[in-house]
C-alpha cells in the first residue's frame, strides 16, 4: 500500500504540515512575552530584530505594573467576580440539568429548549438594556453587577453541558438506590452526582474561563479603577492618550492570562472534551 | 412512578417529614430545581430583551425621559452611512472569517487525526488561542500590527514578501478588515479543529478500509466518506460560529474600535458607540436588535435539522 511504503518520511511531512498552524497559534503569546521582557531602548529601536531579545532582558515593566498601577486590585476583582459567579452558576446549572435530564414534570421540554436558546444569545445583544437593569438594582459601576449578570450566560452553558453528563448515568443505578430506601435527594447526592463529577469539573473550568475572559459586560457596567476587572483595567487604564507603554501593556496581558494558563495546563483533557460536548452533545 | 410503590419505608406520615416526601415527587422536585435558572433567565435575559425592543422604538437618551417613536430609529439607521457600512461589514466579516475557519479547521483536524509525536502538546498549543482572554490576546495582535514596529511587516520584509514599508494594517480600510478577520480566525480556529476532530474520530475505520480495498484513493475517500459523514458536525460548528462571529465585540473594539472611518465596525461595536458613548440608547438598541434575526435563524436551524433527536 502506498501509505505504508515510507512511514517515517510521511510522518515527518505530516509534522511539517502542522508547523505553520502551530506557529500561527503560539507566536502571538511568544511575541507578547518577549515584548514584556525587553528594555524600552530595544523595544523602540527600529533596527533591532523584533523576534529576539538581544540587549538584555528586564523585569522593569512588571515592576512598574505591580507597584505603580492598580493592577493587583483588578486581579483581585477578577478573582472575586469569577469565583462567586462560577460557584453560583454551577450550583444552579447542576440542579436544573438534573431536573431536565431525569425528571418528568409540566413544562420540561419547553424549558429545555429555552435553556438552549438562551445559551445561544450573544452578550452583545443585551448589554445596553442590562446596563439599565444594573442601574436600577443600584449596582452601577460596581463589580457586584458582574456577579449578578455573569450567571445569565454561565447557567445556560452549565445546564446544557451537564444535561449531557446526567444522561450518561444509567437510570437503573439511581432506581436501585431508591428501591433500597434512599430518597431521590439522597440518590442524587450519593449516587448521581459522584458519577457526574467529570462533567461538574468541566462546568467549573469553563464557567471560570468564561467569566475570567468576559469583556463587554465588564467594560459596560464598571469603570472606576477599584471596581474593574483585569481585562478592562489593562485595555483602558494602561492606555492613556496617544503614547502607549507597550512593555507594560504586554506585561499586563501576560500576567492576567496566567490563571487561565495554569488551569489549562492541568486540565487540558477536560477543556478538549468540554469544548466538543458544549457544541455537539 | 413504579419505584415509589415498592419503597421499603412506609413510615406513618410525620409533620417533619412532609418536605422530604414532597421532594421525592418529580412533579414537585422538577419545578423546584429549575426555578432558580428560570428566574434568572426571565429577569436578566427575557426582560432586558423586551426592554431592548422598547428602547429601539423610543427616543431614549441617557438621563432624559423617553417617548414612543415607532420605527423611526430603524428608518434613521438606514439613512446613516455608518450603519449601512456596518451592515455590510458584518456580512463580509462573518462570511470571510467562517469560511477561512472552516477550510483551515478541516485541514488542521485531518492533520491532528494522524499518528503524531507529542500529540498532547500539539493539541495543547492548538487550543491555546481559544482559552486566553480575547481582549488581552487581541492587545498582542494590536502590537503586532503597530504601524511603526509591526513584527508582521518586519517578517514579511525579511522574507521578501512585502515592499517597504509594508501595509499600514490598522490605518487602511481593506487591510484593517483583513486584520480583524485574521485575529477572529486565529481565535476561532481551535473550536473548529477540535470539534471536527471529534467528528473524524467517530467515523468507523472499516469504511476507509473497505474503500481502500475497492481502490479508492485519499481524495476519493475524503469526498465520499469523510465529508458526508462530517456533515452534521460541520453544520453545528458553522451555526455556532456564525452567531458568535456575527456578534463579535472584543476583537474589533480592541484592534480598531471600528475604524478607519467605520470600515471595521460590527453591530456590537456600533451599538456601544451610539448607545453608550453618544448616549442615544434608542438608536443603539435598534442597532443591537439586528443581531436578533441571525440568532433566530441559527436557533431555528439547530432545532429543526441538528437536534431533532433530542426534542
Amino acid at each position: 500500500m502506498a501509505v505504508k511504503r515510507r512511514p517515517l518520511a510521511r510522518k515527518i511531512l505530516l509534522h511539517l504540515g502542522l508547523l505553520p498552524f502551530l506557529l500561527f497559534a503560539v507566536f502571538p503569546f511568544y511575541h507578547m512575552t518577549l515584548t514584556s521582557l525587553k528594555t524600552d531602548r530595544e523595544l523602540y529601536d527600529r533596527h533591532a530584530v523584533p523576534l529576539l531579545i538581544r540587549q538584555g532582558a528586564t523585569l522593569d515593566h512588571y515592576q512598574k505594573l505591580l507597584w505603580d498601577t492598580a493592577f493587583l486590585t483588578w486581579i483581585k476583582n477578577s478573582l472575586l467576580v469569577t469565583a462567586i459567579a462560577t460557584t453560583v452558576s454551577v450550583v444552579i446549572g447542576t440542579i436544573a440539568a438534573y431536573a431536565l435530564a431525569r425528571l418528568q414534570f409540566f413544562g420540561v421540554d419547553p424549558f429545555g429548549t429555552g435553556i438552549f436558546v438562551t445559551y445561544l444569545v450573544p452578550t452583545s445583544l443585551l448589554f445596553l438594556p442590562l446596563a439599565q437593569v444594573v442601574h436600577w438594582l443600584g449596582l452601577a459601576d460596581s463589580k457586584w453587577a458582574l456577579v449578578v449578570t455573569y450567571p445569565t450566560f454561565l447557567v445556560p452553558f452549565c445546564t446544557w453541558l451537564l444535561m449531557g453528563y446526567f444522561r450518561t448515568v444509567p437510570k437503573e443505578v439511581e432506581e436501585c438506590a431508591m428501591v433500597d430506601g434512599a430518597t431521590r435527594i439522597q440518590a442524587l447526592i450519593h449516587i448521581v452526582l459522584p458519577m457526574a463529577i467529570p462533567g461538574i469539573v468541566c462546568a467549573v473550568l469553563f464557567a471560570f474561563t468564561f467569566s475570567w475572559n468576559e469583556f463587554i459586560y465588564a467594560l459596560t457596567f464598571t469603570s472606576s479603577s477599584d471596581q474593574i476587572t483585569a481585562s478592562v483595567g489593562i485595555t483602558s487604564e494602561l492606555i492613556r492618550g496617544d503614547i502607549y507603554f507597550w512593555g507594560g501593556l504586554m506585561a499586563g496581558a501576560v500576567l492576567a492570562s496566567i490563571p487561565i494558563v495554569i488551569l489549562y495546563v492541568f486540565f487540558l483533557d477536560y477543556y478538549v472534551s468540554g469544548l466538543t460536548a458544549g457544541a455537539i452533545k | 412512578m413504579a419505584v415509589g410503590s415498592v419503597r421499603v419505608d412506609p413510615a406513618a406520615p410525620r409533620p417533619g417529614l412532609r418536605l422530604r416526601e414532597l421532594l421525592d415527587h418529580e412533579r414537585f422536585l422538577g419545578p423546584a430545581f429549575v426555578t432558580p435558572a428560570l428566574l434568572l433567565i426571565v429577569l436578566l435575559v427575557a426582560y432586558p430583551f423586551v426592554m431592548a425592543i422598547y428602547f429601539a422604538m423610543s427616543n431614549a437618551f441617557i438621563g432624559r425621559p423617553s417617548h414612543f417613536v415607532g420605527l423611526r430609529n430603524f428608518v434613521a439607521l438606514w439613512e446613516s452611512d455608518s450603519f449601512r457600512q456596518t451592515f455590510q461589514n458584518a456580512f463580509v466579516f462573518t462570511g470571510a472569517a467562517v469560511a477561512v475557519k472552516l477550510v483551515l479547521g478541516i485541514t488542521l483536524a485531518l492533520l491532528l487525526n494522524q499518528q503524531l509525536w507529542f500529540k498532547r502538546m500539539i493539541r495543547g498549543a492548538v487550543l491555546l488561542p481559544w482559552v486566553i482572554p480575547t481582549a488581552l490576546s487581541t492587545l498582542g495582535w494590536w502590537w503586532m500590527f503597530n504601524s511603526l514596529y509591526s513584527v508582521v511587516n518586519w517578517t514579511g520584509l525579511a522574507l521578501g514578501l512585502m515592499d517597504p514599508p509594508g501595509p499600514n494594517w490598522l490605518g487602511q480600510k481593506y487591510y484593517a478588515m483583513t486584520a480583524v478577520v485574521a485575529v477572529n480566525v486565529w481565535r476561532g480556529l481551535p473550536f473548529f479543529a477540535i470539534c471536527i476532530l471529534a467528528g473524524l474520530v467517530s467515523i468507523p475505520r472499516e469504511l476507509y478500509e473497505a474503500a481502500e480495498a475497492d481502490g479508492a484513493g485519499p481524495a476519493a475517500r475524503f469526498w465520499h466518506i469523510t465529508l458526508p459523514l462530517l456533515k452534521p458536525v460541520l453544520a453545528i460548528v458553522i451555526l455556532f460560529s456564525t452567531i458568535f462571529t456575527f456578534s463579535d465585540f472584543n476583537i474589533v473594539y480592541v484592534l480598531t474600535n471600528g475604524g478607519p472611518i467605520n470600515s471595521t465596525h460590527l453591530f456590537a461595536t456600533l451599538t456601544r458607540q451610539v448607545g453608550l458613548e453618544s448616549g442615544q440608547i434608542g438608536q443603539g438598541a435598534a442597532i443591537s436588535l439586528y443581531l436578533f434575526p441571525v440568532l433566530v435563524f441559527v436557533v431555528w436551524a439547530q432545532l429543526k435539522f441538528v437536534r431533532r433527536q433530542v426534542y
